[in-house]
Parts: structure tokens; sequence; C-alpha cells
């Protein structure tokens, strides 16, 4: 009877340990899922666009009569307002998290760190909204040239939705220096922004940067904000007044219309997609690996 | 012989937690003095009040006076960071920076405005001699201070401490992580600054307080118990706690 | 000792002005501006939105079907479809996402397919929302042909937010100390009995802290949707999964509705963002206040929940 009783026992926590187990393979499946599905489209459309034009042609007009396949522009107008934003959102980001982890009170911080996760999980359509409705008409006031669309507000506003992400992460990193540190400084006489500068950010350097490489992966594949308010212009321009097209706003572009499966035009979004994968990968697991020698170096 | 530090009735607080309770001490010149007692008996909070490092921990305030020089260092307008120059601290556990050895020493010297190179070499090179260290890593001054060893970290940050040329130092335990070899040192090392700086250590071995020390504190919960002559304290102790706690005879 | 530069700053302590010093009471200010100046946009937007679109928040708003004129247009396929998919994607994603989450924190070994999994999930967190709805389209939509169906979005999200769910029940589960583990095994309990009767209830409330914030983010996610072909203008409801009629037993069951379109609060808005009329922009606005209330609702739950449980459990 007792025996049962253990072998039933054993038996089930074996199961439950591989039920358990694909839990967590599903996620690796659903990478692989990603890579397969890209990977599929990506090569039929390669049958047809040769991949050195994919790469060198300066022009991207996929539904016009005389179609052109260069992601250039497509990349340059991603690269373009991604620049915007972390051009905002680093040095306030950054200014933000020395604040919090070398000035605030406790107070302070207590209230102030949920209130930016909430403007972190404002949705992006609604940054959308603001930036073509609100920003764009306000630069507009200051910039008389700036067009209906461009990627200066958007930019901005894609900044701004950044902010959080690096100020908490950069905050995490400099708050995981050890106090010892900062005694050592502040004994012998340094005020705060010489201990932030001069002795916390050096020692977290790596753990901002992961943050930083991970905002800018975050930006890169922003979608809804550039599809509002950039434009669905692909040229290869670095004027940041003018309306152009990334390639999440090219997806949400071609997404919309009825383009009809397995045509030429529905396999660019996968190519387009496979592009913005390699990418904000590459820019992950480079992340990643910073945080992780960060957390081992003081964890 | 004005004393360096006269402390009226500092009474110390962690919230609502009265960690100190009305200490009256004056610190001479010159002098070593040692703070003794139990752990949790506030000895820690004693000395770590005095440059106001403590300022840095939470909901951590005080109560009381502490003249230095005639200066009340808990008033409005005294400026805490040239404060800690002049009243130097070596801690617990080595804590050097994570930049080279010279970058160690040479921190604290560019944080004051000092500039130039060669009086920046000058003066690493003469803190390290002070601090008995040099001859071990004249030729390694560009490697990570971290690469050495516990007791070389702690000369390190009392090298690092002479380069700004404090008036005051304060040990807070500072041999509590290191080997007897390296204790040794340190204690020739306190022996010797002696002479041009006013010293004050707080330690939980009663030998070492012996060896180094002219005037000791005992404290107890957070109460200064006896302040004498350190061969008073340990030789003729007035209260009868204190000759418990010396005699080994509880906690 | 007698440094003539140090005997300078030697003289007193008593508050200078020196460039330091300004330097240093400069970058508070400097930091305090930089930390207020994301809040003081938040702000400026929720007014913006409010002025544009409060006007529009009227109960006709909440039961009308879109419509080509501005006035009479309402967000009902899109809020019903929202909820639809919110809880469908809780539905898959919970149950997978604490599994997993379990899994990696108290059963996995130190070893190349854990450490694996763990760069892989770090990366998945990290992947576009708009590569999503690509998998979505080529896997749910085309290769299953679910069409776009509620629940091929329902999938897609619960794809999307699976990292995150996965990632807070492992910090919840990393913060309880070993000690319960200890005392938990010292008393002969198997693995699973610890990790079902100490360590998830102990974990529950940041793992549904997480939770929360996951749906949040799946609520207002947009751009995975229309790339697997949610329409912009829909005009009915998927089928009710409860109906009550005449017939007995008078209350039906289906699960048709699961394959039927439907669009959602954001999609709803980014059409009429995108439309030239400015008389949508106001339902657009009016969508915002609603979407936006919904996500800061969720959110509050959330803080609310981690303050409440981070005081009643001190380890």
């Amino acid at each position: 009877m007792l025996l049962k009783r253990k072998f039933i026992l054993k038996t089930k926590e074996i199961l439950i340990e591989r039920l358990l187990f694909f839990c967590s393979l599903l996620s690796v499946v659903t990478t692989l899922g990603i890579i397969l599905v890209l990977l599929f489209e990506t090569l039929d459309f390669f049958k047809e666009v040769p991949v050195w034009q994919f790469l060198t042609d300066t022009q991207w007009t996929p539904l016009f009569v005389n179609k052109h396949f260069g992601i250039l522009p497509l990349l340059c107008g991603t690269f373009l307002t991604t620049l915007i934003a972390i051009s905002v959102a680093i040095p306030v980001g950054l200014a933000s998290a020395v604040y919090l982890s070398e000035y605030a009170s406790l107070k302070i911080r207590n209230i102030v760190k949920p209130l930016m996760e909430i403007l972190a999980a404002v949705p992006t359509v609604v940054y959308g909204y603001f930036a073509l409705l609100f920003v764009t008409p306000l630069l507009r006031k200051i910039i008389p040239d700036l067009s209906g669309f461009n990627s200066l507000s958007s930019g901005i506003v894609m900044g701004i939705m950044i902010i959080p992400l690096i100020s908490s992460l950069s905050e995490d990193a400099m708050r995981a220096v050890p106090m010892g540190l900062r005694e050592g400084a502040y004994a012998v006489g340094s005020n705060r922004l010489q201990v932030a500068l001069r002795i916390v950010l050096p020692a977290a350097l790596s753990g901002i940067i992961a943050a930083s490489i991970l905002a800018i992966s975050r930006a890169i594949g922003e979608t809804m904000i550039v599809a509002i308010a950039a434009g669905q212009q692909p040229r290869l321009t670095l004027n940041p007044l003018v309306p152009i097209q990334t390639i999440t706003a090219y997806i949400v572009q071609i997404s919309l219309g009825d383009t009809p499966h397995g045509t030429l035009e529905y396999r660019t979004i996968f190519a387009c997609g496979m592009s913005l994968f390699i990418m904000t990968f590459i820019l992950n697991i480079f992340s990643f690996k910073l945080k992780r020698r960060f957390q081992e170096i003081y964890e | 012989m004005d004393p360096t530090f006269k402390i009226h009735g500092l009474s110390a607080f962690y919230g609502a937690k009265e960690v100190l309770k009305g200490i009256n001490i004056n610190i001479l010149p010159n002098s070593v003095t040692a703070i003794i007692g139990p752990s949790g008996c506030g000895k820690s909070t004693f000395i770590r009040s005095l440059n106001r490092i403590n300022d840095l921990i939470l909901n951590f305030h005080t109560a009381g006076k502490v003249f230095y020089h005639n200066q009340d260092i808990y008033a409005k307008d005294v400026d805490v960071f040239d404060l800690r120059r002049r009243i130097g601290m070596v801690f617990q556990k080595p804590n050097p920076f994570p930049k080279s050895i010279y970058d160690n020493i040479a921190y604290g010297l560019r944080i004051h405005d000092f500039t130039t190179r060669e009086m920046i070499d000058e003066i690493v090179q003469k803190s390290l001699k002070k601090a008995a260290l040099w001859d071990e890593v004249k030729d390694s001054l560009k490697q990570n201070a971290l690469t050495l060893s516990g007791g070389q970290q702690q000369r390190l940050c009392i090298a690092r401490t002479l380069a700004i040329e404090p008036e005051v130092i304060l040990f807070d335990e500072p041999c509590s992580a290191l080997d007897p070899i390296s204790t040794a040192k340190i204690e020739e090392l306190i022996h010797q600054l002696k002479q041009n700086y006013t010293i004050i250590i707080v330690t939980h071995n009663m030998q070492q307080a012996a060896r180094v020390s002219d005037y000791a504190g005992f404290f107890l919960l957070g109460e200064l118990i006896e302040f004498d002559k350190t061969e008073v304290i340990f030789k003729a102790p007035k209260d009868k706690r204190t000759e418990d706690y010396i005699t080994g005879r509880f906690g | 000792m007698n440094n003539p530069a140090l005997s300078k700053i030697n003289s007193s302590f008593v508050r200078k002005s020196g460039v330091n010093r300004r330097l240093d009471s400069g970058f508070r200010i400097l930091g305090i501006a930089s930390t207020a100046f994301g809040l003081v946009v938040l702000l400026v937007l929720i007014i913006d939105i409010f002025l544009d679109g409060a006007d529009r928040i009227k109960w006709d708003f909440f039961v009308s079907f879109p419509s080509r004129k501005p006035e009479l247009a309402g967000i009902l396929s899109a809020w019903v479809g929202t909820v639809w998919i919110m809880v469908l994607t809780a539905l898959i994603a919970l149950p997978l996402g604490i599994g997993a989450g379990i899994y990696l924190e108290e059963y996995a070994r130190k070893n190349y397919l854990t450490n694996f999994i763990e760069i892989n999930i770090a990366n998945l967190a990290g992947v576009p929302s708009v590569i999503y709805g690509l998998l979505g389209l080529g896997l749910f939509v085309r290769y299953f042909n679910l069409d776009r169906s509620v629940l091929a979005g329902g999938l897609t999200l619960a794809l999307l937010i699976l990292p995150v769910i996965i990632l807070s029940t492992r910090e919840a589960l990393r913060a309880i100390p070993s000690s319960i583990r200890e005392a938990s095994y010292a008393l002969g309990a198997t693995k699973w009995q610890t990790v079902q009767h100490q360590l998830f209830p102990a974990a529950l409330g940041n793992i549904m802290t997480g939770v929360i914030l996951a749906m949040s983010r799946a609520a207002g996610e947009t751009a995975p949707l229309i790339t697997i072909g949610a329409l912009t203008y829909i005009a009915f409801l998927p089928q009710s999964p409860v109906a009550f009629s005449g017939g007995f037993p008078f209350i039906h069951f289906s699960l048709q509705g699961l394959f039927d379109p439907f669009t959602v609060l954001p999609i709803q808005i980014f059409n009429w963002v995108s439309r030239p009329q400015k008389g949508f922009f106001a339902d657009a606005a009016a969508g915002i206040i609603v979407l936006l209330g919904l996500t800061l609702i969720m959110n509050a739950i959330a803080i609310l929940l981690r303050h409440h449980y981070q005081k009643k459990v001190r380890w």
C-alpha cells in the first residue's frame, strides 16, 4: 500500500517536472518559429530579388510599377528615428538615474519610480497620437518647415517613451555598486556629483551600456509611433523634418492593405522582419552578456 | 593642549532607535584613542558620526554637539565634503576603488583640484611610502587595486587617506578582515602616524587597543562607560563593567 | 604636510562656493529636471487627450459600432474584441509562463541547455512586437489556417507576453529565501510539494504583479495584431461564448467566437488617427481615454499589489 503510494507520488513528480520542462522549452520553440517563418518567406523573396540588390539599391518602391527593393531607405529611416530617440533618452534617462540613485531620498524614489513605470506602460499608439497631433504642431511653431509627418517628433516621443527603461535599468546598475566604494569616496571629501561621476558611473558602466543597448534595440523595433507620425515615404535622408518610413512602419503599411498571400509584396514584409530581427537580436544578446558580466562582478 | 574634538552629549538614532546616548569625550591631538566594547555597543556609529559619513544612511540623525576645533560639525553651514577631507577614514573592509593603484590615490587629489601631473606623482609616491606599501607596488602602479591582497588593499586605503593630508584619521575596525601579519603591519603604521595625525580607532580586539592606543573609551549599549588613559583602563578600571569586559568575563 | 595648495583648502570647512560645489548643486537641479521631464510630458499628454476627446465619452460611444460619420462612431466592437483577446491571452500565457518560470528557477540544473534557454528568453523579451505579428501571420494565420481570428490574435499575444511572465515568475521565486525550501525539504516534502505548498503561495503576489503588467502591455499592443491582419473596421461582434435563448436549456455555450474576426481598442484608435477627416481625431482621443484608463488602472493595481506584498512579507 505504502509502496504504491510512493510510486504514484514519484510518477507525479516526474510527470510534473516533464510538463514544466515542456513549458520552458516553448520559449525555444517560439524563437525557432520566428526564425523559420522569417527564413521561409525571406528565402522565397531572395529567389526573386537578389540579396545584393536588397542591400545596396537606394530605392524602396515595391508598390510602384517600377519596383525597387533596396532596404537602405527604410534602414535609414529606422536609423534616423532611433538616433533622435536615444539622443533624448540617454542623457535624460542617465541624469535621472544618477539623481534617483545618488541624490534622491528614499521617499522621493518610492514615489517617482512607479510613476516612471507608468510612462513606460502607456500604449505606443497613444504616443503616436501625441507625436502626430501635439508634438508636431508644437514644433511647427518653432520650425515652420517641419512636415506634418516627420522623424523629429516621432523620434522625440519615442525617446520620452524609453527614458524609464534607461533610467530604471541604469539606476539598478548604480545601486548594485557596493556602498563601501561610495563611503571610501565620501571619506576623502568627494561631493555627490564626484562620487556619481567618478566612482559609481565607471563601476556601473557595463550595466549602463547594457541598458542603453536595450533601449536602442527597443527604438529600432518601435512600430506604432513611427507608423502614425513619421510618414510612409521611404527615402535616403538624414533630414529630420521630412516624412520618412522605417522598417517597422512599412510592415504595418503592407499589413493594412490587402496584399495577397504569396506575392512578392507580401514577402517583402518578411524580408524586412528578418533584417529587423537580426539587428535587434545582435543588440539584445550583446546587452544580455554585458549585463550578466556586470552582475557577476557585483552580485 | 586644545582638544581636536570636544564631544558634548552626542546621541545618535537610526529612525527611532537610539544607539548612542549622550556621549562626552575630548580627543587630544597627536594621540591614538581606542574605542572598545562588545558588538552592537555603538562604537562604529560613534566613529562614523565624527566625519558625518553616517549621513549617507537613511533615517540616521544625531543630537548633541561635536566640536572639531571649536566648530560644531553638525551646524547648518558646515560643508560636510570639506569636513570629510580633513577627517579621513579607513573602513572595516578594505574598499579600494576599482581603478589602478595610482588612480586610487590620485582620486582624492583630483577631486580637490590638483591637476599637475608632477605634483600628483609626488604625492602618490609619498603617500604609498608613508603607508609602507611603496616597495611592494612601485613597479605596478598601473595595476588594478583589486588584484592586491587584503592587507595591501587596506594599506592602499590608508595611503589614499594620507594623500589628501587630513588632520584626523578614523579607523573603523581596520584589521577585522585581515590576517595577523597584515594586522601587525597596520598597527605598526598607526604607531608611526601618531606623530603627525590624531587617530581614533574602533576595535573589538582588546590586545590591539592596548598595543596601539594612548587613550581608551569603553562603550556599552550606546553609553560611554569609562574613558581614560589606556593603561588605566586596562590595569585599573574604575567601573566594574569595564573590568568585566577587559577580563573577558562577559560577551 | 606643508603643501601650499593643501594649506589653502585646509583653512576652513565652513561652506564655500567653489566650482565643485556649484556643479554638485547644479546637477541636483538637472537630475530633478530630467526626472520630472518624462512625468511632465505624461501629464501634458493626458491633459491634451482629455481636451481632445472628453466630449465624445458618452454612453453611445461604448455601445456603437464604428461609423463613417465621426459623431456616430463608437468602440463597441473594439472593447469587446479587447476583452476577448485579453481573456484568451491570459488563459494561454499564464499557465505556460508560470510553469516555465517555476521550472527554470526551481528545477533546472545549471547546464548548457538551461543557459541557452535563459539567453533565449532574455532575447525574446527584446524582440520587437511587430516580429511576433509576423510569426503569428506565418504560423497561426497561414500554417494553422486560423485566419484573422480571435484565436490567432490571442495566441500571438500570448507568445509575446510569455517572456515577461517567465521573468517575473523567476524573480518572485528568487526573492524567497532558501531557508523556506530547506525547511520544507527537511520535513520530507518532494520538490513539487514544496513548490505547490510553500513557494508558489509565497511568490503569488509578486507573480500577479508581473502578470498584470504583462496583461496591460497586451491590452495596448497594436502592431502584432495589425500584422496578423486584424481588421480595422468591424461592425459586428465575435459570437458570444454564452447565449441565452428561448429554447431548452435556455443557456448555450459556444466557442465559435474564437474563430471570428475581431478588432481591438488600440487598432480602432490607430484607424481613427490615420483618417484624414479631423472629426475622427476626437474619436481617437476618446478611445485613448478608455485605453489609457484601462492601462493606468492595471498599473495602479500592480503597484499597489507589489507595495502590499513588500510590506506584508519581510524575510
